[in-house]
Formats: C-alpha cells, sequence, structure tokens
C-alpha cells in the first residue's frame, strides 16, 4: 500500500494564515482600546471596570477580542504541533484536545460577558 | 590553516567524529575549496563535493563556521580559526561533507520546475516585455545548492511535506513567468498547510544565500498571489 502524500496542495490553509493575521490586528486594536480607557481615565479601578462591562458595546468588543484570541491561538498551537509532533495519532489527540479546550474558553467567555449573576 | 572536520563513513565508522588538521597553504590559495583541496592530498579518505570552483554549480555547499554557504566563494581570509566544517544541517550523510539531496530535489521537482504553455511555439521564441523580464530578476539566479532549505528549520521539521526556501523561490520563478500558462495550478499545488505554510517567516534563507537571493520574498508573493485570487 502506497501511504506516501500524494505531491498536490491540500487547498486549504490560506484562510487560516488570513484570519491569524486578521485576529492578530483586532486584538492590537482592542488592546489599543483599553489603554486609551485607561489612560482617559487616570487608571483603572473597580468602579470604572464595571462600568465598562455594563455597556454592551464594550462587551461586545470584548467578545470580538476572545474570539480572535481562540482563533489566533489555534492556528498557532496547530501549527507547533504540525512543526514538531510526528506521530499522527498524537497530533491528532493534541489537536482535538486544543479545540475543546478553545471552545471551552468560548463557553466561559460567553458566561462572564452575559451570565448575569 | 587549522580545521575541525565532520568525519563519517558508515561502511567503517560507527558514529561521526571530529577530525582536526593543520594544512599548509600556498600563497596563491584564495578560497576554502583551495584548502580543502590540499587538504584532500594530506588525507585522501576525506570526501567531499566541488565542481565548477566558482559559484555556480552548488556542488561544494557545506556547513562552515556554523554557516551554510559555497567552499569555492567563501575567503579564507574571513574565516576564523579553526576553521569548522560540517556537512548541510538536516540532510542524511552519505559520508564526510556529502550529503544525500534526494528528498530536496524531490521537493523541487514537486513544483514543476519547467515552463508550462501548452499555446504553440512560435518560429523563434516566445517573447517577454522588458518589464516582464525584470520580474524573474531575482528569482532564475538561484543554483539550488541547498544552503537555504538547509538553514530552514521548518524544513529539518518537515522535509518530506515543506518545499522549503529554494523550492518555493523556484515556484515563484515560474508563477512570476509572463510566458508560463499554469499560474493557477501552481498556486493550487501550493496551497496546503505543510506546503507553503509552514513557513514562519524565519529568514535563515536570506541570510545564508550564497547568491544574495530572497527567497522569503519570493514565498510572500505566493502568499500575495493566493490572497489576490481568493479575496
Amino acid at each position: 500500500m502506497v501511504t506516501e502524500r500524494h505531491v498536490t496542495g491540500a487547498h486549504f490553509g490560506l484562510k487560516d494564515w488570513i484570519v491569524q493575521r486578521v485576529s492578530a490586528v483586532l486584538m492590537a486594536l482592542y488592546t489599543a482600546l483599553l489603554v486609551a480607557i485607561a489612560l482617559w481615565n487616570g487608571g483603572v479601578d473597580y468602579a470604572l471596570w464595571k462600568a465598562l462591562f455594563a455597556n454592551a458595546a464594550f462587551k461586545l468588543a470584548s467578545f470580538l477580542f476572545m474570539v480572535a484570541l481562540l482563533y489566533h491561538a489555534w492556528v498557532g498551537v496547530r501549527d507547533l504541533f504540525m512543526d514538531y509532533i510526528k506521530p499522527f495519532a498524537l497530533r491528532l489527540l493534541l489537536e482535538a484536545a486544543t479545540v475543546v479546550v478553545l471552545v471551552a474558553y468560548l463557553g466561559w467567555t460567553l458566561q462572564i460577558l452575559w451570565g448575569g449573576r | 590553516m587549522k580545521f575541525r572536520v565532520y568525519r563519517y563513513d558508515p561502511e567503517s565508522d560507527a558514529a561521526p567524529y571530529v577530525e582536526d588538521y593543520d594544512v599548509a597553504l600556498e600563497s596563491t590559495d584564495r578560497m576554502l575549496l583551495d584548502a580543502l583541496i590540499r587538504l584532500k592530498a594530506v588525507d585522501d579518505t576525506f570526501s567531499f563535493r566541488r565542481s565548477c570552483r566558482e559559484g555556480v554549480c552548488g556542488s561544494d555547499a557545506m556547513n562552515i563556521n556554523g554557516k551554510n554557504g559555497l567552499a569555492c566563494i567563501t575567503n579564507l581570509k574571513e574565516l576564523k580559526e579553526p576553521v569548522e566544517l560540517r556537512p548541510l544541517p538536516g540532510l542524511p550523510v552519505i559520508r564526510d561533507l556529502i550529503v544525500d539531496m534526494s528528498q530536496f530535489f524531490k521537493q523541487y521537482h514537486s513544483i514543476k520546475p519547467y515552463l508550462v504553455n501548452d499555446t504553440p511555439p512560435p518560429e523563434k521564441e516566445r517573447l517577454q516585455s522588458p518589464e516582464d523580464r525584470d520580474e524573474l530578476d531575482g528569482l532564475y539566479e538561484c543554483i539550488l545548492c541547498a544552503c537555504c532549505s538547509t538553514a530552514c528549520p521548518s524544513f529539518w521539521w518537515n522535509p518530506d511535506k515543506f518545499v522549503g526556501p529554494a523550492g518555493l523561490l523556484q515556484a515563484y520563478r515560474f508563477i512570476a513567468d509572463s510566458r508560463d500558462h499554469a499560474t493557477s495550478e501552481r498556486l493550487d499545488n501550493l496551497e496546503d498547510p505543510y506546503r507553503l505554510f509552514r513557513c514562519h517567516t524565519i529568514m535563515n534563507c536570506i541570510d545564508v544565500c550564497p547568491k544574495g537571493l530572497n527567497p522569503t520574498k519570493a514565498i510572500v508573493k505566493i502568499r500575495d498571489s493566493m490572497v489576490k485570487r481568493t479575496v
């Protein structure tokens, strides 16, 4: 049986590459926004933090930041596994575990932002 | 001049070892290759490849004081003693400084390194505008010495799946060629998380290229071409 990889493109990979870059820009913008808010208010205290996260627009921005972070992390961590983890079964296991953890983080993010208490 | 050379003959040695040499040079010896030919006269079991002795054939690529380069165009005056010579990293060693380049050339062949154009050839030649011809500068000069690919960590980890900087530079040489009609197929061939996207822009390839070429730039242009046709 020939298991050698047929020499052609898998026709994916470009999207992940673009998303990694776009998500990096999104995260940079959100970070700049946070820093600007902190500078504008002369620091961040509990009252400001609470007011910020009571604002629906800021919650949405935070949600977008987390989605960008999680997708960015997925592409980056998968790259690490593809580079260094040679046994196929172990790579599949690690990639699947990463997806599970990242999706769980997304759920946790939703709980924190809109769960209410 | 003092040399520390990687030695390995799989037929007689259990493991690779390092051998020290002190080679008497003549006043006419300029390049590292001259010294290696002297060394070979002292110890004829020492093996390396060389052919054109002027940086055109790419045969005598090796790791010189930790950096890949061509012995024939490496000036002896610029080398710190003892000069440490090792085979190109990441490829199987056949003997001493001679490596098995099969994997490297397999990747090179996978990008179809020839013009694809099914239109009937004109009587004389396929013409290009001077501007179109300029696009090939910095690409066609590659001599396939493998200095870049064997300096690339991504190629070390996945030599069977990642095309490597040399192969990708050659791939872009044909993507950029106005006479080639297979641009789309070429991009399809490369759109792959391993074949192209193992490049993490480490840029060792630019650092070592003895011809002063820039494979990273070619890889960036391949990605640009993909983005343009997709977005």
